[in-house]
Order: C-alpha cells, then structure tokens, then sequence
C-alpha cells in the first residue's frame, strides 16, 4: 500500500512525539516542521497529503498561513487549536480548513478527521446510494429510506440532508449551511437552520435527543457521520 | 456610621472646610441673638458640642480649623468687651484658653479613633485577602496535583516496575492516567474561565438555541459520570427557540448536574426542566441529595468554597462560574435547599424567543 504522507507544522515538540509515534502506527509517513515558515518550504518543495497545523505558531498568525496555505495546496489542512475558542475555529473552516481538533484531543477522534479528510481527497462524486447504518439515500430516485422504510422529508429537508450526506465526517459551519441552502443573505438566520435540523433529526435518528447523524458541534456548526 | 458615611462620599469629603466654616458661623449667629435669654458662656459649651461633633466625621484639618474659628468668634462676639479680640476679665480669658484646650483635645481624639478603626479595618480587609488566598491556592494546589501526582506515579510504576506488573494493572494505570489528565484539563478550563469572569472579558456569543438540544449535548457529556443515578427530562417539543450564548449555558448546566452527581448518593434522581414563559427562560434542575445546610446555602456560590467535610474532588468553582455565566445573560440562579431534602437551582434567564418550529410546508 501506498503510504500517505502527513506533515505536522507543530511548535511544541510533546505533541509532534506523540502525533509521530501515532501516527506511524497506523501506516502513515510522517514530516515534521516546527515552524511556520519550515511547514511552508516543506509543504511546497514535496506536497503532502495532508497536514496537520497548530494555529498558535511563534512565528506566523495560524490563520494567515492556512490563508497562505490553500492558496496553493489542494489537500486538507486539519487544524490543532489550544484555544477552545470557537470563534477562531470558525475562522479557519472558513479559510479553508478541512476540520479541527482542539487539544487535548483525543487520539481516535484525530485518527478519525484524518481518515475522513484523505478519503475525501479521493471519494468521486459517482455514487449513486449512501448509505449510513440504517439510513439509505438515493441520490437518483430522491428517497431515504430509514431500516428500510421510506421517510417522508420536505424538499428544503432533502437538500439539507443532501449537504450532510456529502460531507459525511466533515463539520460544516452554521454559515456554510445557510449559504448552501438558502443562499447568500440568509446567513444569519440560525433559527431557521435550528427548525430544519430538528424536524430533520426527528425524521431521521432512532432518537432524536440522542442523535447518532447529525452531531452538534457546539458554537461551530454540525457534523453528520 | 458618620466615619464611614464620610469617606465613602467625595463630594462631603471635597467640601468638608465650606461647609464646617458655614455650620459654625450659623450656629454662631443663632447663638449671638440668644445672648440675652442665657447669657454669653453658654454659646460656648454649644460652639464646643458642635466642634467635638465635627470630630466624628470631618478631617483633623477641618477640625482644627473650626476649633480655631469657633474661639475666635466667641472671643469676637461675645466675650465682652463684644467685637474685640481684648478679653476684660481673667475669668473669661481662662475660660477662652480652657475652650481653646478642650476643643483641640477633643477633636484629636476622635481623630485618632478614626485613625485606630481605620487601620483595624485594613488589617481585616488584607486578613481576609490573606485568607482568601491561602485558601484558593490550597485549593489549587491540592487539586492540580493530585492529578499530576497520580500521573507521575504511574508512569513510574509502568517505567521501573513493568517486570512485576500485571498487563491487567498496567491497564488499569494508564487508566488512572488517562482520568488525571482529563481532570487536570478540567481544572484547568475552570481557572481559564473564572479568570475571565473576574477579569471581565466574557463576551456573550448571543445566537437562536434550542434549549432541549443544550440540554441534550450536557447529559450525553456526562453519560459517563451518570453511573447509577437516574435523569428526568422531558424535552418540551413546544418551546420556542431562544437567543443564548449556548455555550456558556451547557457549562452552566453542565457543572449544576455534575454537582449533583458528584453529591448526591448512587440511585438517586435528578431532574431537569427547561420552561419559556414571557420572555424568560426557566432552568431547574433538583436532586433528592443530601441538600445545603444553611451554612453551606449562604456560601454556596462564592469563590472557592467547598462544603466541610466531604472527599469528592473539586475546586469550588463549579456555581461561582455558573452563577457568573448566568449573570452575564442578565440572569438569575436560586438555590432552594434544606439539609436532608434535595437542593433546587432556578436559573431565570431574559431571551429573546422565536416560535417558527413547524416549518413542514417548505
């Protein structure tokens, strides 16, 4: 198998010891870079895979490299942030990060988003039928089935489930949704994306005060898996 | 009440000379027409009572210099011969050096009783300060590094003893680890967070909520604390969206139900409403524990405090914070409890609301 490159641009050496000795347990090659302007250089003189940047570099602002960053390179950038602060997380899905993990994360959540960013860097959009546990969509008929059984979902809930489906394990921010589904303008309009996600949650999840598909990331946006 | 009356008010304080000056010379006028019904020695002894009185609440300048002014003027007004400052008599020279005496005493005393109370006070405030500190970095110190400790000490155990140790207690050691550390984070998230409170920096991220879905995200949080305990809450499908910073409010109820895990026996129940009523949001959330006795009820909120006498871990920061965040929603957090019956929090929070659930024709 071909091994898939990871570069963590990570000042504190701790953590880059044990992302290292993770990751490689799990197959995966792994480049270090300590500072800002290293990752930079490394990232450009052999593009990796993937990247996993802490946002509270010493030398550069971690949002203007991740600006940097996706100006050039393609693949997903995961983000390390210290700062439960999730006004900064937001930001930097917004610039372009693939996904965040806030430390101290736990290591099979980050083994998860990583695993979720490469394979969306490969999925191609040619699936036909979705499928998550006992949830079936298809895509070309336009139903959902639940065990089975069809569910009946209004057509601004089919489109919101349409965006979950395609980016499955990928947390989406309130405002990418709104601006998805009710286009640009409406992106303040939480309460109406709160409505549809809890009708959506009622029609969809074994239990909607437990829900197992779409996972509320608090203060950031959703997550459906 | 008159010290502190004074040097709590700036204005009093600022215009203390005017208006001593002021109070003598009307006391004075009023005197100087009363002369004829007892006589020119009794305006002293009142001149001398208003003096002494001065004492109690004006600086030691102001009462010198009233006591100064107030000899002069009986001197002046009303010792004969009048509007001289030449005394005929040498029993009223005596009595004019005997006032003189009196007043001046009389005002430093109370001076230096002001002084006394002053430093006594300051003493107490820095004692309590001390006090406070010492039992915050107690408090800090024990519970960061029991955690620390617990790490340290397995790893050793794991790094010297891996020979003797069963793969069943090396396991159980990394256990330990795993729960130092997360407990450590939480502490540690407690300080960050009282410190912003106290420092005032807590800006509220006010958005639309869906208070059954906050309460939701806390139990499902703490379904690994929840052990034997039972959880009553009836989400209630009607209620409107709120506008909250809901992050703040699942810390809130998040620490008030880990509370109640964490005091309340095994078996027990705790339960949680969620009501929107005019505008505000009602939160209640009560246990059948051992409640607060009334001791505890008083302090329960403050920095710090613990209730005596009981092992569970905590740095006493879990109300003061909640009580906090609540307060920076312009809210408000009861606590309703007698020993031996349960505890009852009421959190009242003013929201903005929005009824558009049932949006199906879309």
């Amino acid at each position: 198998m071909n091994k898939e490159e990871i570069l963590i641009i990570e000042d504190e050496p701790q953590i880059r010891k044990l992302l290292e000795i993770n990751l490689e347990s799990q197959g995966y090659k792994v480049k270090q870079a300590s500072t800002a302007a290293m990752g930079l250089q490394m990232a450009a003189n052999h593009p990796p895979d993937l990247i996993l940047l802490d946002i509270g570099l010493p030398d550069m602002n971690g949002q203007d490299l991740l600006v940097e960053l996706k100006n050039w390179f393609n693949q997903s950038v995961i983000i390390l942030s210290v700062l439960d602060n999730e006004e900064e997380i937001v930001k930097a899905l917004d610039n372009g990060a693939g996904d965040y993990v806030t430390k101290p994360f736990r290591t099979n959540e980050l083994l998860a988003r990583i695993r979720a960013c490469l394979n969306r860097n490969k999925v191609e959009d040619n699936k036909t039928i979705l499928s998550f546990q006992e949830l079936q969509l298809d895509l070309l008929a336009r139903t959902v089935t639940k065990d089975n059984e069809n569910v009946k979902l209004t057509a601004t809930e089919y489109k919101l489930l349409m965006l979950f489906a395609k980016n499955a394990g990928r947390v989406l921010t309130h405002q990418f949704i709104l601006k998805e589904i009710w286009g640009v303008g409406f992106q303040s309009d939480t309460q109406y994306l709160r409505v549809f996600v809890g009708t959506l949650r009622k029609k969809i999840e074994q239990n909607p005060n437990k829900p197992q598909h779409i996972l509320t990331e608090s203060g950031v946006g959703y997550r459906f898996v | 009440m008159a010290i502190s009356f004074v040097s709590k008010s700036p204005l009093l304080k600022r215009y203390q000379i005017p208006l001593s000056v002021f109070i003598v010379i009307g006391v004075s006028i009023a005197l100087f027409y009363s002369v004829p019904l007892w006589g020119y020695r009794v305006p002293a002894l009142v001149l001398l009572m208003v003096v002494s009185l001065f004492g109690l609440v004006f600086d030691i300048v102001t009462v010198v210099l009233s006591c100064l002014l107030s000899a002069l003027i009986w001197n002046f007004f009303f010792i004969p011969p009048l509007f001289t400052f030449h005394i005929a008599n040498g029993e009223d020279g005596l009595m004019f050096f005997m006032y003189f005496i009196m007043a001046l005493v009389h005002s430093l005393l109370s001076f230096k009783i002001k002084e006394a109370e002053k430093i006594q006070r300051d003493k107490e405030d820095k004692e309590s300060t001390i006090k406070l500190y010492n039992t915050l970095l107690n408090s800090l110190s024990h519970e960061l590094k029991t955690p620390i400790a617990a790490i340290i000490g397995a790893v050793d155990t794991i790094q010297h003893n891996e020979m003797n140790l069963s793969e069943k207690n090396k396991l159980a050691l990394i256990n330990e680890i795993r729960i130092a550390g997360w407990r450590l984070n939480k502490e540690v998230e407690n300080l960050l967070n009282m410190s912003r409170l106290e420092s005032g920096s807590i800006k509220l991220k006010i958005d639309w909520a869906d208070i059954n879905e906050v309460v939701n995200m806390v139990l499902e949080k703490l379904e690994d604390k929840l052990g034997k305990h039972i959880i009553i809450f009836q989400p209630d499908d009607a209620i409107p969206l709120i506008k909250i910073d809901s992050i703040l409010i699942e810390q809130v109820l998040y620490n008030l139900v880990n509370n109640a895990l964490l005091y309340t026996p095994a078996g027990t129940s705790i339960s949680i409403s969620a009501s929107v009523q005019n505008e505000i949001c009602e939160l209640v959330i009560s246990d059948n524990g051992p409640g607060f006795p009334e001791a505890a009820r008083a302090k329960a909120f403050n920095m710090f405090y613990r209730q005596p006498h009981h092992k569970t871990g905590g740095s006493g920061l879990g109300l003061s914070i909640a009580k906090g965040f609540v307060e920076a929603h312009q809210g408000t957090i009861m606590l309703l409890s007698n020993e031996g019956e349960g505890a009852t929090f009421t959190i009242q929070i003013p929201v903005a609301t929005s009824y558009i659930k049932n949006l199906n024709n879309e």
